[in-house]
C-alpha cells in the first residue's frame, strides 16, 4: 500500500470510531488519543480494525507505536502482510 | 467457576512489613469509630475537624514538613514535587485567592482538569476555606459538564483554556451561579475568566483554617443513577476518618510508603484515595498525568519505587493482554501491596498478579455514596479470587431481601443472593443527595443503607458480587447512567426513542450500547449511525458516549411508555427474557 492509501484507510477506520472528529486538524505527530478525544477502548477498536483492514499482525507490545498518524502509517508500511 | 478457585494464603511471618491488619476478628471486635477519630489531630484548639488540616497542615507543621507529599509526573515525563510544607503554602494561597474572590463556606468549587498539580492544590485549598470541592472528569463532554455544574450550583470553575473553550464557554449562559472561571494556563485572556497565576501570585501563603464542624459539607461527587439526572452525593469533613482508617487497613499504608492510585480525581476513588488518604498518612503520593500504557506504568512502578499500588480491573486486563513477560526486567522490589477497584476483578486478574508481580491483586468494593472502601481483601488475610472480601472494621455489611411491605429481611443463610446493605452511620457515608431529599431517603430502609448491588455472602463471611439491581452501567470502572446517554441521543432530530444498556466486554467490563428507533422520514443507514455516534460523542465525551448503536423499528416498552432496558439487554446477550407481563409494545 502507498502512504496515501494507508492514510485513507486510517481516516476511514477513525471515521467509524470518532465520526465527529476533523482529521484535517490533526498533525502527524500528535497523540491521537488526545487530539481526537478517544479513550482506551476507542484506541483498542482502532488497533483491531487496523489489524483486520491492513491484514497485519499487531502484537500488544507494539500498540504504543500506533499512537500517532505518523507512527501508524510507518507501522503498516513496514509490517509483513499476512498470507491471504 | 470463581468459587472453585482455592484461597490464596499468606505467610505473614515472611512479609517485609507487618501488615496493619493481621487478626481480623480481634481488630473488628475492638474497633470503635470514636477511637479511630483519635488517629487524627483535629483542628488546633479543639476547633473541629477539617480534611485539609489532616491531609496537609498537620504534617507541614511537624516532622514530615520536608517529606514529598505530591510527586507529579507529566505527560512528557517532566516532574514536579511538593513537600508537605510546599503543599501547605500552595493550598493556603489558593484558599486566600478564593476568599479574595468573595467565595466562602458552602460554595461549590468545581475542577475540570487532568491530573495536574493545580487540581490537587485547588481541591485541598477549597477544603481549607470550608467551600465544597467538586472534581469533574476532564473527559466528560459539554453536556455532562453543564448538567453537573448546574446540579451542584457551581460558583467557581478551575480548568484549562482548552477545556474551557471546548466544553464550557458555549454553555456558560446555562450556568447562572458560576461567578469565576480560573484558567490555569493559556495565552490571551478570555472574557469572563481569571488567571490562576495572577490570583496565586497575589495571595499570601498563610491561611488559618476556620473552625470546621465534622458535619460541614466538604465534597460533592456527582454520580449517575438509573433514572433521571445525575445526583450529587454530599460528603462531610468527618469522612476523613474513614479515608484514614481504610488507608490503614485496606491499603495497608505504612509510614515510608510511596503510593500510587491510578484513578482520576473526577471519580470518587481518585479523590478519596488519589488525594486524601495517602496525605492523611503523611506518605508520598504519586500522581501520573498520562493515560494508561502498560510499559510506561511498569517503568514508573520501578523508577519511583512504588510500594502500594491501587488500580483498576480494565487496566489489569489490558496488562494481562500484553502478558506477564512484559513485566520481567523491571526492578519492582519495592512493590509490597496491590489493590483494585472499579468493578469486580475476575479471578484470572487476581491470579495474574501473582504470575506477573509475585503477589495477588486485592480487590475491594465501595461506591460514591459510601465515600470509602467498605469491603476488601487484606494484605495479611487469605484472598478468595473473585470475591470482594470482608467488611472493613467498623462496617457491618449484610445481604438483605426486600419484603412486599417495603421493609427488608436480613439473609443469614450463606450463598443466597440478595441486595448488599451496610449498617448506616460510618463517617464517610453520604449525608444527602443535593436538593433531593426523597431520592436520598429511598436509599435507606430501617438501619440499612441499600447499595443497589446484588451479592452473596459465603460461610466465612466473604462477599461475592452478583450484579447491579438497577440499570447503571460500569464501563472501565466509570459509572454511567443510561438516562443521560438516552437524553443526548433523543436530542438528535432523527431519534424517536433510545434505550441504552451495558454490554459485557472482556476489557472494559461493560461498554455503552444504544438501541435507537427513528422518527418517520428517517431511514436506518451507516451514515446516520455515524452521525448519531458523532452527535453523542460531541455532547457526552468519549467516557460516556455509546460505543455501539443499533437501529430498531420500535423499542420494547411498558404500558406507561418506559423503555425496558432489561429486555433489550437480555436479548442482546441471548438470555431468558424473564417476566414480560409489563411489556406493552414489543421490539421490532
Amino acid at each position: 500500500m502507498t502512504e496515501t492509501e494507508i492514510r485513507h484507510m486510517i481516516a476511514d477506520i477513525l471515521g467509524n470510531i470518532v465520526p465527529e472528529a476533523d482529521l484535517s486538524t490533526v498533525s502527524d505527530e500528535e497523540d491521537l488519543r488526545e487530539a481526537l478525544d478517544i479513550d482506551s477502548m476507542d484506541f483498542l477498536n482502532f488497533v483491531v480494525a487496523l489489524h483486520l483492514r491492513a491484514g497485519i499482525d499487531i502484537p500488544e507490545i507494539d500498540y504504543p507505536r500506533l499512537r500517532t498518524l505518523k507512527g501508524a502509517i510507518a507501522y503498516v508500511q513496514q509490517a509483513p502482510t499476512k498470507a491471504k | 467457576m470463581a468459587m472453585a478457585n482455592a484461597s490464596i494464603i499468606k505467610d505473614v511471618a515472611r512479609f517485609s512489613r507487618r501488615p496493619n491488619l493481621v487478626d481480623y476478628h480481634a481488630v473488628c471486635a475492638a474497633f470503635d469509630w470514636r477511637k479511630a477519630r483519635a488517629l487524627l489531630d483535629g483542628l488546633p484548639g479543639g476547633r473541629g475537624l477539617n480534611i485539609a488540616h489532616e491531609a496537609v497542615d498537620r504534617h507541614a507543621q511537624g516532622r514530615l514538613a520536608g517529606r514529598v507529599a505530591l510527586r507529579w509526573i507529566g505527560k512528557a515525563g517532566e516532574r514536579r514535587e511538593f513537600s508537605y510544607r510546599d503543599l501547605a503554602a500552595e493550598t493556603s494561597r489558593f484558599a486566600n485567592a478564593l476568599t479574595g474572590l468573595g467565595v466562602g463556606p458552602g460554595d461549590r468549587i468545581f475542577t475540570l482538569l487532568g491530573r495536574v498539580p493545580e487540581l490537587y492544590i485547588a481541591v485541598l485549598g477549597t477544603l481549607k476555606t470550608k467551600a465544597v470541592a467538586a472534581p469533574l472528569f476532564s473527559a466528560f463532554g459539554p453536556e455532562p459538564v453543564a448538567t453537573r455544574m448546574q446540579l451542584g450550583e457551581a460558583r467557581v470553575l478551575v480548568t484549562t483554556e482548552a477545556l474551557y473553550r471546548r466544553k464550557v464557554a458555549a454553555l456558560r449562559d446555562r450556568l447562572p451561579t458560576l461567578r469565576h472561571v480560573i484558567l490555569i494556563d493559556g495565552g490571551e485572556k478570555l472574557p469572563g475568566t481569571v488567571r490562576w497565576h495572577e490570583l496565586m501570585d497575589a495571595a499570601g501563603a498563610d491561611f488559618t483554617i476556620p473552625a470546621t464542624a465534622p458535619e460541614d459539607m466538604a465534597l460533592l461527587h456527582i454520580t449517575s443513577g438509573t433514572t433521571g439526572r445525575p445526583k450529587g452525593a454530599i460528603h462531610v469533613h468527618e469522612a476523613v476518618v474513614t479515608h484514614h482508617v481504610t488507608g490503614l487497613y485496606a491499603l495497608d499504608l505504612h509510614d515510608d510508603d510511596i503510593f500510587w492510585c491510578t484513578a482520576d480525581p473526577g471519580w470518587v476513588t481518585g479523590t478519596s484515595y488519589g488525594i486524601i488518604a495517602p496525605l492523611t498518612h503523611g506518605i508520598s503520593n504519586l500522581v501520573v498525568e498520562a493515560e494508561f500504557d502498560a510499559q510506561t506504568w511498569y517503568s514508573i512502578l520501578a523508577a519511583e519505587r512504588v510500594s502500594v499500588w491501587y488500580t483498576a480491573p480494565t487496566a489489569i486486563r489490558m496488562m494481562m493482554k500484553l502478558g506477564a513477560d512484559a513485566v520481567r526486567g523491571y526492578e519492582l522490589g519495592a512493590l509490597r501491596f496491590m489493590a483494585s477497584v472499579g468493578e469486580p476483578l475476575n479471578p484470572e486478574g487476581v491470579l495474574w498478579g501473582i504470575e506477573a508481580f509475585g503477589r495477588p491483586f486485592h480487590d475491594n468494593w465501595w461506591q460514591t455514596e459510601t465515600g470509602g472502601i467498605m469491603i476488601a481483601n487484606y494484605a495479611a488475610l487469605p484472598v478468595k479470587p473473585g470475591s470482594m472480601g470482608l467488611p472493613l472494621p467498623g462496617i457491618e455489611a449484610a445481604i438483605v431481601q426486600r419484603r412486599p411491605d417495603g421493609s427488608v429481611a436480613v439473609v443469614e443463610e450463606p450463598m443466597v443472593e440478595g441486595e448488599l446493605a451496610l449498617k448506616a452511620g460510618w463517617p464517610s457515608m453520604m449525608r444527602g443527595y443535593l436538593h433531593e431529599e426523597e431520592r436520598y431517603r429511598k436509599c435507606f430502609v430501617g438501619p440499612w443503607y441499600l447499595t443497589g448491588d446484588l451479592a452473596k455472602r459465603d460461610a466465612e463471611g466473604y462477599f461475592w458480587f452478583v450484579g447491579r439491581a438497577d440499570d447503571v452501567i460500569k464501563s472501565s470502572g466509570h459509572l454511567i447512567g443510561p438516562f443521560e446517554v438516552e437524553s443526548a441521543l433523543m436530542e438528535h432530530p432523527a431519534v424517536a426513542e433510545a434505550g441504552v444498556i451495558g454490554k459485557p466486554d472482556p476489557m472494559a467490563g461493560e461498554i455503552v450500547k444504544a438501541f435507537v428507533a427513528l422518527k418517520p422520514g428517517y431511514t436506518a443507514s451507516e451514515p446516520l449511525r455515524k452521525e448519531l455516534l458523532g452527535h453523542a460523542r460531541k455532547r457526552l465525551g468519549a467516557a460516556v458516549a455509546p460505543k455501539e448503536i443499533d437501529f430498531r423499528a420500535n423499542l420494547p416498552k411498558t404500558r406507561s411508555g418506559k423503555i425496558m432496558r432489561r429486555l433489550l439487554k437480555a436479548r442482546e446477550l441471548g438470555l431468558p427474557e424473564g417476566d414480560l407481563s409489563s411489556l406493552e409494545s414489543d421490539e421490532k
